[in-house]
């Protein structure tokens, strides 16, 4: 049905240490999502679209895992910035989001990830498709994009629940504005349109408005599995080829 | 390192046993996949078994459904943490697959293939002797597309990243050939038990 190229660029498999990371920032972006700046004790790169594993440690030994998409573009700041979202109930998001303070350390491995990323050898065009937080690592790639290939088409649609919710706002329509090759969708399904926002889900107009008239090379699509499904599908009826359209799913 | 502040929600001690290391439990099932989910017609489905390029046996959905189909529950663990207990499927079991083909397994490695043209490695020995099936049916229902309906492989004692979904082939290879996940870093092997989640863990 299809054949899966491996991308090149892709650093050879070593052996990923666990390692500390201390907290540099913090940001509020939205009442939901705060972002995380860290500085690993030692970094050698990544590729945008990747992400870490981070362990939290009790002081009796119990150790919980999770991953976090790397929303900063690879550059030679020697941080990664994590963008991460309070889930009610959750048992290390709302410790991200309650507990850690700047000058923390936290341990993390990574870069992982070797199929939901994007360099400047893939081209383009590119069609990104997040819902909620499955915004981050498209933001990643977005930013590097702008610094390498901002000649490289690319639109972004972008699903949140309300305006507020949107992540990296500010930053996205500056984008939109400043970036002749850069497009922006906005859904918002609970919230009524505004600023050429779109209300309600995304459906096959947008997607055909997004897919435009250039059909887009690569395709990525990242949030819950319902969104990715969702997004899919409807990339699939539009008549993306299958083989390229790449997904990311945050479980649930 | 202990983290400060972090206490975390941990397990009872009777679910602690059953996870492996890293791995939290979940009560719904999260989907995982490298891409779209694909939507196979059980007219267009077909299983092959391979040795190296040489189709040696292989079966329509109708033919595939009169093979003997066994219950397997199970735990399985995801790379991506979470592990789920006493999942309940059916289908048939490699060993009678092999059974039903004439044949015993010619080589220690297999390669399972996907109509998504997704690939993962298994050692042979990992799919005999009662351990793998490729299952039809989750509680008692189809298996739905997003979870590698019609047809997925099942080997629950590994990450479940080497169950593959949407399942078509089996090919059995001279050598250990890396699949999609492992070209891309994932370990060869994948033991969650022993944490083999990347190359070199
Ligand atoms: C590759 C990858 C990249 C990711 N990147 C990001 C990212 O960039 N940003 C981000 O925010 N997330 C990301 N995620 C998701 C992230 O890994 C976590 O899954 C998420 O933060 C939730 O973890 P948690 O420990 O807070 O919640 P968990 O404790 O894992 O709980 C998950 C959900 O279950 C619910 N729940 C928990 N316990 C119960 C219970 N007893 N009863 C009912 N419901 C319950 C919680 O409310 C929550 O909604 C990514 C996931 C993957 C796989």
């Amino acid at each position: 049905m299809t054949t899966v190229e491996p991308s090149p660029g892709l650093a050879q498999p070593h052996r990923l240490a666990w390692q500390e990371a201390r907290v540099e920032a913090i940001h509020a972006e939205t009442p939901e999502v705060k972002s995380f700046v860290l500085r690993p004790q030692s970094w050698s790169g990544f590729t945008a679209g990747q992400h870490v594993d981070i362990r939290l440690t009790a002081p009796d030994g119990y150790q919980a895992q999770r991953s976090y998409s790397i929303a900063s573009a690879p550059d030679d700041s020697g941080t990664i910035e994590l963008a991460i979202e309070a889930l009610p109930d959750g048992e290390v998001s709302p410790f991200f989001h309650d507990v850690v303070e700047v000058g923390d350390t936290i341990e993390l491995r990574g870069p992982i990830g070797g199929h939901f990323i994007w360099n400047a050898p893939l081209g383009g065009p590119l069609l990104l498709v997040g819902g909620g937080s499955g915004l981050v690592p498209l933001m990643s790639i977005l930013r590097h994009r702008a610094s390498v290939a901002p000649e490289v088409p690319a639109t972004l649609v972008y699903s949140a629940r309300r305006y507020d919710d949107l992540i990296f706002r500010d930053e996205l329509f500056r984008r939109r504005d400043a970036d002749a090759h850069f497009r922006l969708e906005v859904a918002l399904t609970r919230e009524q349109a505004r600023d050429g926002l779109h209300f309600g889900r995304i459906d096959a107009a947008l997607m055909a408005r997004a897919i435009g008239t250039e059909t887009p090379k690569l395709t990525y699509i990242c949030g819950s599995n319902p969104f990715v499904e969702a997004a899919a599908s409807l990339a699939l009826a539009a008549g993306l080829p299958f083989g390229s359209i790449r997904t990311e799913r945050y479980g649930g | 390192m202990a983290t400060r502040g972090f206490f975390g929600k941990r397990p009872t001690e009777i679910e602690a046993d059953r996870l492996p290391p890293g791995q939290y439990l979940t009560e719904d099932f999260p989907v995982l996949s490298a891409g779209p989910t694909p939507h196979v017609d059980l007219d267009k489905w077909s299983f092959t078994l391979k040795d190296g390029v040489r189709p040696v046996a292989k079966w329509s959905w109708d033919e595939f459904a009169k093979l003997p189909h066994v219950k397997l529950t199970r735990d399985i663990h995801c790379v991506t943490k979470w592990s789920k207990f006493n999942t309940a499927w059916s289908g048939v079991m490699i060993d009678d697959i092999l059974a039903e083909a004439g044949i015993e397994a010619p080589t220690g490695f297999t390669l399972a293939h996907s109509f998504d043209g997704y690939t993962t490695n298994v050692p042979t020995a990992d799919l005999v002797g009662g351990k793998a099936m490729i299952a039809t049916s989750y509680e008692g229902k189809p298996i739905t597309a997003d979870h590698g309906g019609p047809a997925r492989l099942l080997v629950p004692h590994l990450y479940f990243w080497k169950s593959a979904k949407w399942i078509n082939a089996l090919q059995f290879t001279a050598r250990d050939e890396a699949g999609f996940w492992e070209l891309r870093g994932y370990h060869m092997y994948g033991d969650p038990w022993r944490e083999q989640r990347f190359t070199g863990d």
